[in-house]
């Protein structure tokens, strides 16, 4: 029996092997890379130089710098609330909705979420442009006169980002208030409390864990997603994301680096805080 | 007992509609007939740009067979890497999973949770230090590495739920520890690799920020040639390439629905008759 033991585990570690490997090589070694890389200067050959420097992260902490984080922070932490206050509702409003109903809503989130962001930001980028419909309908409403300067702007890079990452506020919410158990709510009513009341004492603190990884999905990705800069923003308005590409295509890989370094942080902080709060870690509901 | 106001439907209304609005613009243009650089105003229907974009020079047709030549290569691999990762993580003694475990489980998890330009960054710097100049091998081993997770946390999750009797049963009776895996962990997986499989696939294909870091000079994958052609106007060829990708997601979301509900229903209706046997 004892042998057999030995001879599973043995055979468990082979089956591990291959996986612990890879995971070691292309995450672990490639994210220390990237560390490593961010306390190197600039240089001539692979563009860096061998010189150990902390002048990356000094520069991370000039002005220019600190605006870019600062204003990535701001719109994370704006699509973040945004989504808040339209994907939650809704994810609670079609897990309430008939069977039939309710199949054909999430096939309708569900399409948008496997499309890639990049073909639904351009449809914006068409919507929005001067002579777009979006403006063409209002002039023609007599609303406006002029057209206006919709695209380009850091509103409609806003809403692209919201745009793009709603589906993952709203599946999970729709994921914890569909196994929620209403008669709980009922209960609350029955004893007194208003529908208001018994919303936000009962349902919003049993379906928390839910809202709580709709957010963390949401504030991470939104401070990476560099295109939406790109199609949506024009150069103007810079994000981090935005400013790792620029970088990288200036050729400035340790500067480049020590953005991706701090960003991470920034990420291992929010999933940091999640767990604490009560997460329960399992973002993989799909 | 539910009781839907006509608030609640107009807001979900609200709410898909803007979500569908930019799509329907996409297909309606996909259909115009202007030949202007930057063709905003509909003068018509056609349907040359779906021609043209089938034409050998377009490009698009090399970029789709780059995305699904990375994507199966990324697939197979990452099954098989992540398949046999949960059977060996399942296994645990006294229970409880070791440190070592732990640790690498969410080592290996990062990928689908940090914002994916650190990794595009991690594996350009990486791939150009190890003097991998192949694009095609730059792309697979990238998406392999964010292939895994999907994979791996499907078929755990599976595991998870099964009886470990099972496979002590077939231990005791004499199989060797490849035996069990092989005809009884495999089989009752299958399901789990599948999802696990489609959700990578999925992945690979949809993949754009981390193949444009890992991508050197070329046209790129499909996303990549979207992206260039799309960045600096309108191109109504993407426009019509972006209503075909637009179907077939469609087409395969609801039919996956539609097969997941049937099994659901097969099952019920399985597990009715054992009940009443």
């Amino acid at each position: 029996m004892d042998a057999s033991h030995k001879q599973d585990l043995r055979f468990s570690r082979l089956l591990k092997l291959p996986m612990y490997l890879w995971s070691i090589v292309f995450v672990f070694v490639a994210l220390l890379y990237v560390i490593g890389l961010s306390f190197l200067s600039r240089g001539e050959i692979m563009g860096v130089t061998g010189e150990v420097t902390l002048g990356n992260y000094a520069r991370l902490a000039s002005p220019d710098y600190v605006k870019v984080l600062l204003q990535s922070l701001k719109l994370a932490a704006l699509t973040t609330a945004i989504c808040i206050l339209v994907g939650y509702p809704f994810g609670y409003l079609m897990a309430r909705l008939s069977p039939v109903a309710r199949s054909v809503v999430m096939l309708l989130i569900i399409v948008p979420f496997w499309t890639n962001a990049l073909i639904r930001i351009y449809g914006w980028r068409i919507l929005l442009m001067s002579n777009g419909p979006v403006n063409t309908l209002l002039m023609n409403l007599g609303l406006i006169h002029e057209p206006l300067k919709l695209l380009y702007t850091d509103g409609a890079v806003l809403l692209g980002m919201v745009y793009a990452l709603i589906p993952f506020m709203i599946l999970p919410t729709f994921t914890t208030v569909d196994k929620l158990d209403f008669s709980v709510v009922e209960a609350a009513r029955d004893l007194g409390a208003s529908p208001l009341h018994a919303f936000f004492t009962v349902t919003v603190p049993l379906t928390l864990p839910g809202l709580m990884a709709g957010c963390v999905l949401v504030f991470i990705p939104s401070m990476g997603l560099f295109f939406l800069n790109d199609l949506l923003g024009g150069s103007k308005s810079v994000l981090a994301g935005g400013l790792i590409q620029q970088l990288i295509n200036s050729r400035d890989l340790p500067m480049a680096a020590a953005l991706s370094v701090l960003l991470l942080a920034v990420t291992g902080a929010v999933i940091a805080v999640y767990r604490k709060v009560g997460g329960t870690g399992d973002m993989s509901m799909f | 007992m539910k009781k839907h106001s006509f608030g609640s439907l107009l807001f979900i209304g609200l709410v898909l509609l803007v979500m569908y609005l930019p799509i329907a613009v996409v297909i309606v243009y996909s259909f115009n007939a202007n030949t202007a650089r930057i063709p905003i105003d509909f003068t018509g229907w056609t349907t040359d740009w779906y021609a043209k974009l089938f034409e050998g020079r377009s490009g698009f047709g090399d970029a789709l067979l780059l995305s699904v030549r990375v994507a199966l290569w990324a697939v197979v691999i990452s099954c098989v890497i992540g398949t046999l990762g949960a059977i060996g993580m399942a296994r645990r003694v006294d229970g409880k999973s070791s440190r070592l475990d732990t640790a690498m489980e969410s080592l290996m998890s990062l990928p689908i949770m940090i914002p994916e330009i650190i990794l595009g960054l991690a594996f350009m710097v990486v791939f150009n230090a190890m003097g991998i100049r192949g694009n095609d091998l730059r792309l697979v081993l990238a998406h392999v590495t964010f292939c895994i997770p999907y994979v791996f946390l499907n078929v755990k999750s599976r595991l998870v739920g099964m009886d470990p009797a099972l496979f002590d049963a077939a231990r005791d009776l004499g199989a060797s520890p490849a035996r069990v895996v092989r005809d009884i962990t495999l089989p009752l997986c299958r399901p789990a690799i599948m999802s696990g499989a489609f959700l990578a696939l999925a992945m690979s294909l949809d993949d754009f920020v981390i193949s444009f870091f890992v991508y050197g000079a070329g046209e790129g994958t499909l996303p990549i040639k979207i992206y260039s052609s799309v960045k600096v106007g309108v191109s109504p060829q993407v426009n019509a390439l972006c209503t075909l990708i637009m179907g077939v997601v469609f087409i395969a979301v609801a039919l996956s629905r539609y097969l997941s509900s049937m099994r659901a229903a097969r099952q019920r209706r399985l597990e009715r008759q054992i009940r009443a046997a």
